[in-house]
């Protein structure tokens, strides 16, 4: 069966969805993420979707859920690269996404993970000050 | 002239008439058309007179094959003439009546024609009469209906043109883009502000876009729900909107209509929008005084 790699890059882990999403796909890469974020200790997750060109209420509903489970394992979800067609095709189903963290590719990606672990740890620090 | 080949030919006799007579007919169809629609600042004679030659020839083609019924199969190359006259005609500025005299001017020659053909028969005159008015009127009808449709078409290829260049998108700067809108926004419009906008951001890896309804003359819950949609879209892929050039009044009607804006950043002026923007680039601009130099 096939499967969506998830890879881990230091405390973050790297999903990048280059096939069609169908249903019984994204309810593995559910199950596969939330274990690797509990076996890894991630703090970020991202996920890359440029790849990405059809999407239905289902798919888009199960990348609210991802973000979500993610933030309660304490892990920040960033979504990537959405193509043009597929922003329209979410906000037409009336999906707004409104949980999810979302960056134009990449490595504005990265750095959104970054800025806001370190601004969390620089919230942390102070307030131990 | 005598009886018999009369009734025999009556159904398709124009025809006849008019061989023979052909140069008779045109130059008086042109000296008519100069008398009614005098537009030689849009046509030249010499094409008015073999546009005139190759109809009449047409005309008499079909009326050999098929008689007086314009709807017959054997009038198509000339209904298909006369549709390209009249489609031609409009392009160029005719008016319609400009238009359809190319035909009406036809029926003095053609009527004198039959006058003197039926000089001894009242009875077949009146038939043969009444039988090419009718012909012309069609003809006539046809041809403003086709100036009709070639007009709408203009009109159709215009308001596509219009909303084509009423929504460009502008990069402000590196990452920063900019999207005056000028005019109502309608779902069919939104539709194309949206794929432009998100086209954009793709292209020029923008992070913020600056929203701007200065030009906007009414904003009411339809209107603000497009803008949203177009806002969330944006946010989707990554990108943040500003909405700048909301006026006082727009303003009142918002709140007025209970449209929730709070999730969105909003701004009187543009630049008040570019000077956030630049913030969140990560950009600030220094003014250097006279002093510092």
């Amino acid at each position: 069966m096939e499967k969506i790699p998830i890879l881990r890059m230091g405390e973050f882990l790297l999903v990048t969805i280059q096939v069609d999403m169908h249903d019984r796909l994204a309810m593995t890469l559910q199950d596969d993420l939330t274990q690797m974020i509990t076996v890894s200790e991630a703090r970020g997750v991202l996920i890359d979707i440029s790849s990405l060109e059809i999407v239905d209420s289902f798919i888009g509903r199960m990348l609210g859920n991802i973000a979500a489970m993610s933030r309660v394992l304490d892990a920040e979800t960033v979504v990537v690269g959405m193509q043009p067609a597929v922003a329209i095709t979410l906000v037409e189903l009336g999906l707004s996404l409104s949980g999810v963290r979302t960056a134009l590719n990449v490595d504005a990606g990265m750095e959104l993970l970054r800025s806001s672990l370190n601004g969390s740890k620089v919230l942390y620090g102070s307030r131990v000050d | 002239m005598n009886t018999i080949p009369m009734t025999t030919k009556k159904s398709t006799n124009l025809a006849e008439m008019m061989t023979g007579k052909e140069d008779f007919i045109l130059a008086e169809w042109m000296r008519e058309m100069k008398d009614t629609v005098r537009r030689g600042d849009l046509i030249k004679e010499s094409e008015l007179r073999a546009e005139c030659t190759t109809f009449l020839q047409l005309m008499k083609e079909a009326l050999d094959a098929g008689g007086s019924n314009f709807q017959a199969p054997a009038w198509d190359q000339a209904r298909q003439m006369l549709g390209d006259i009249s489609r031609s005609r409009a392009k160029q500025g005719f008016t319609p009546s400009e238009t359809a005299s190319f035909v009406f001017s036809a029926k003095r020659p053609l009527f004198t024609q039959i006058r003197q053909e039926y000089k001894n028969d009242p009875a077949g005159l009146a038939s043969e009469m009444w039988a090419t008015t009718e012909l012309l009127d069609a003809m006539g009808l046809y041809t403003a209906e086709v100036y009709q449709r070639a007009r709408e078409e203009v009109v159709r290829r215009q308001q596509e043109e219009l909303l084509e260049l009423s929504t460009p998108v502008v990069k402000l700067w590196e990452g920063i883009l900019a999207l005056p809108i000028i005019g109502t926004l309608d779902s069919a419009r939104t539709q194309i502000v949206m794929e432009s906008l998100l086209q954009a951001i793709v292209q020029t890896n923008s992070r913020v876009a600056i929203i701007d309804i200065t030009g906007v003359p009414t904003v009411d819950t339809v209107v603000a729900q497009h803008l949203l949609k177009t806002v969330t879209a944006a946010r989707l892929m990554g990108a943040d909107c500003i909405i700048s050039g909301v006026r006082p009044q727009i303003a009142q009607t918002i709140v007025h209509l209970g449209i929730n804006l709070l999730d969105v950043t909003t701004k009187a002026t543009l630049s008040a929008a570019f000077s956030v923007a630049l913030q969140r680039v990560g950009i600030t601009f220094v003014r250097e005084t006279q002093q510092q130099r």
